[in-house]
């Protein structure tokens, strides 16, 4: 394997490691409420256990014998020897937390030390988890394991003396060439119990020129010593294996007939195998000769017909007691349910999809030229193909799109943990209500969004919601809500941070504005707009009063991280009774669907789903409207703005004018244009730096004819237009 | 990894520095083979191998089967503990059949 792939597997280790941390610590809250949830508890076991045995794999020894004393007291948790309680949880928590601080540091420098802050962490933590250890020093298998082992011992007529495990492996050729070591795998067996004898057998391996220095040959007969050990556990250590060797396991004091079965499926000799097998312990000499003898049997009955009957042969034999108690449980098809959910995913390189996106795009541009050609030729069949192309290319922007998506409920269950800690360090009941959550948007987004989202929570928990007295007094219940919901409007996802403490006050954020100079004493502003205030840098609280203290601390910031995703802020609130932030993102970044509107010679592009209706202002209101920027819409005012002026259009006024009402976030506001030219499927290419702090276009587009359409930015629009309008009325 | 090989007296002297792992395996092999024709004796010196592998552990007994063959002797020596770990694990230090000095730290 070469050093990129190594890189590569040790990448999907932390992508890994990562979602089964997430997935483990989802379980622990839920154990809070719920503290005797087995399949919870059983999760937790499984993320632990399979971070443990992949870190192994790739030598993260660190990550190895640490996780190793928590998977010992889950396993002790599992087995009902320790209560589960809200102390167990926080500790269990914090070791999750050290787990993952474990992972994160290799995965920025795979060659770092330890350092001493996270090793003096890992060994306060080690020292609190042995009180949960103790008694037992190595796991006790669970209590329904252990019976399983009892029920094989009484069969001593025909089971063999000794009590090991016997594993026999083979390793497939391409082993090594898939990135696995079996040294590895047998460090690791090492590591869980104790081989108490190995054959290594090289026979396969060719001479000299044959051999493939790459090539895996070799084989190992083993017996394995481990206490509390069942077959899953063993057969879980080869699991990164599976395809590429043959493992067979024989529980302690197996049948006679399970080792003359393991003898016959061997490709080794059968008499030296059998030599082997006494050599390495495992079978005693006379065991031996039963075995082969039954072997004879076997085979001559193999002659009448009876070999369908060897699957039979080994759920009698014991062998695969284990599975089935473990099957009993449930266990099996718990974690079968897993990898069939596995199997049904795949990851996939971000920047492969982005190319995949980009062609599309191109693709969406070509084809729109050829509709475009097509339609000039007036050619029928020619138009009727190209037609259904574009239906086609439309289909396969979307799935392309719809890759990219990811719903934000994964986004959102990372505030469990936030708000629990948080809650706990500044002592107050606060819960969370999560809406939504199978709400999809970008990927891009969703990562981005992670950070303002924190600190919206972070402040509405620490300054909206009040303390618990006081909140009685106020006659609401003493544990406070946090909402967070997703919602899907107009092109655009809206994702809310919800309280229901105290509200925002008016009237001194106002007076704030005010001192800081950011507003003047007879402005006239609404209440969005002066609850937007508290977004404007600088609006730092230290030494505001007590009920928007902290309100404004690093709320530029999330203001800012928001728009750098084309989305917009707004607050609602009511004072005494909580306040709401509704951050609104475009849904897509890179293909809409938009509608193309011409101006003189110029065309400019509004998302399609924004777009409410199309009116044609007639002769009349033409008149009407020459100095005036609003129309009577059917008995509501509607502001709007020429385009022709807004964007300084040269030319003549054309003879017919049309208006497009366009809305967004609840307000809504016409644009004047020349010619409505209808749905076009439109490839968002970024403005220059250059035009970075253009207002009112929002990116461009190329058309079918070669030629470039502006994007135009309906929010600032719609702004303008209403600001325009007040100006005037003002 | 570098490996360096001189013949004093019929026999054959291979020292292998760093790593024997699958990254060289091909080019250790390429190397270590034609060793056996230079001498009447192979003798490889495992004292500065940083590191083994699977593959590397191939090779080595890849090596002894072609003497055995050949009917030369081959003698591992001064293993270093990243070759004992490996010999030791695999328990296959007999079938080498070279003396072997175990590490302090392991007693």
């Amino acid at each position: 394997m070469s050093n990129a792939e190594f890189d590569q597997a040790l990448q999907t280790f932390f992508m890994e490691s990562r979602e089964l941390l997430e997935a483990m610590e989802e379980s622990l809250l839920g154990l809070e409420s719920s503290p005797d949830d087995d399949d919870a508890i059983n999760a937790i076991f499984r993320a632990a256990h399979t971070i443990k045995g992949s870190g192994g794999l790739f030598g993260l020894d660190g990550i190895v014998s640490f996780t190793h004393v928590v998977e010992n007291v889950l396993d002790r948790v599992r087995g009902g020897h320790v209560p589960v309680n809200g102390e167990l949880i926080a500790l269990l928590l914090s070791c999750r937390d050290h787990i993952g601080m474990l992972v994160e540091q290799i995965a920025a420098d795979p060659s770092a030390q330890p350092d001493k802050e996270l090793e003096s962490v890992g060994s306060m933590l080690l020292a609190q988890l042995k009180s949960y250890q103790t008694g037992v020093t190595h796991p006790a298998c669970a209590p329904v394991s252990t019976s399983s082992c009892t029920e094989i011992l009484p069969q001593t007529g025909n089971t063999v003396e000794n009590d090991l495990w016997h594993i026999s492996l083979r390793f497939g050729q391409d082993v090594l060439r898939n990135g696995m070591d079996p040294l590895a795998f047998i460090r690791y067996l090492d590591n869980m119990g104790k081989i108490v004898h190995i054959l290594t057998l090289p026979d396969a391996m060719p001479f000299a020129l044959e051999m493939d220095p790459e090539s895996c040959y070799l084989g190992f007969e083993i017996d394995f010593q481990g206490d509390g050990i069942d077959k899953a556990a063993i057969e879980g250590v080869f699991e990164f294996v599976r395809e590429d060797c043959s493992l067979r396991i024989l529980p302690p004091h197996s049948r006679i007939e399970a080792y003359t079965q393991l003898i016959n499926e061997l490709p080794e000799n059968n008499i030296a195998l059998g030599e082997l097998l006494v050599n390495c312990g495992s079978l005693t000499r006379k065991e031996l000769e039963q075995a082969l003898h039954l072997q004879e049997v076997l085979r001559s009955g193999a002659g009448t017909g009876e070999a369908s009957k060897l699957g039979d042969i080994l759920v009698e034999q014991g062998v695969v007691q284990p599975e089935l108690i473990d099957a009993a449980l449930g266990k099996q098809k718990v974690a079968r349910e897993n990898k069939s959910q596995e199997s049904k995913l795949i990851r996939i390189q971000a920047d492969k999809l982005d190319q995949l996106i980009n062609l599309v795009g191109e693709m969406v541009i070509a084809g729109a030229a050829t509709s475009l050609i097509a339609l000039r030729t007036q050619d029928a069949a020619l138009h009727e193909a190209t037609s259904t192309l574009s239906r086609l290319v439309e289909e396969i922007r979307d799935s392309a799109l719809q890759l990219r998506m990811v719903q934000i409920g994964e986004t959102f269950s990372r505030f469990n943990r936030v708000v629990r800690d948080v809650s706990r360090e500044i002592g107050k009941d606060i819960g969370l209500d999560i809406l939504g959550a199978e709400t999809e948007l970008d990927k891009s987004v969703v990562e981005k969004i992670g950070d303002p989202l924190m600190h919206l929570v972070r402040n509405s928990m620490d300054h909206g919601i009040e303390a618990a007295e006081i909140r009685l007094q106020r006659g609401k219940p003493a544990r406070g809500t946090l909402r967070l919901n997703a919602y899907h409007e107009s092109g655009s996802i809206v994702v809310e941070v919800g309280d229901d403490g105290g509200g925002l006050n008016r009237a001194r954020i106002f007076a704030k504005a005010l001192e800081k100079g950011l507003v003047t004493a007879n402005q006239v502003l609404s209440d969005q707009e002066v609850y937007g205030l508290i977004f404007e840098a600088g609006f730092s609280t230290a030494e505001a009063v007590t009920n928007l203290s902290g309100r404004g601390v690093g709320m530029d910031v999330v203001r800012r991280n928001i728009e750098a995703l084309r989305g917009t802020v707004q607050i609602d609130s009511v004072e005494g009774a909580g306040t709401t932030v509704k951050i609104r993102l475009p849904l897509t970044l890179a293909i809409i669907d938009g509608f193309l509107m011409g101006v003189g010679s110029s065309s400019y592009v509004v998302p399609l789903d924004m777009v409410m209706e199309c009116i044609e202002l007639n002769e009349a209101e033409r008149q009407e409207t020459r100095d005036s920027h609003y129309i009577n819409l059917r008995g509501t005012i509607l502001p709007f703005i020429r385009l022709r002026d807004q964007f300084r259009v040269r030319g003549k006024p054309a003879r017919h004018e049309n208006i497009v009402v366009v809305q967004y976030a609840g307000l809504r506001a016409g644009l004047v244009v020349d010619e409505l030219m209808g749905e076009f499927q439109t490839v968002i290419k970024p403005l220059g730096k250059l035009f970075a702090n253009l207002k009112g276009i929002g990116g461009s587009t190329i058309l079918g004819s070669g030629e470039v359409a502006l994007i135009l930015d309906v929010p600032t629009l719609i702004q303008r237009a209403i600001s325009l309008e007040s100006r005037v009325l003002n | 990894m570098t490996i360096h090989i001189e013949t004093h007296n019929g026999v054959c002297h291979v020292h292998v520095a760093g790593e024997m792992t699958i990254y060289h395996a091909a080019e250790i092999k390429a190397e270590l083979l034609p060793c056996l024709e230079l001498g009447a004796e192979l003798e490889i010196d495992l004292s500065e191998v940083s590191e083994m592998d699977t593959a590397g552990f191939q090779l080595l007994l890849l090596a002894k089967r072609a003497a055995l063959a050949a009917n030369k002797p081959l003698r591992l020596v001064a293993h270093s503990p990243a070759t004992l770990e490996v010999l030791d694990m695999l328990n296959m230090a007999s079938y080498f059949g070279d003396p072997v000095i175990m590490p302090r730290t392991v007693h």
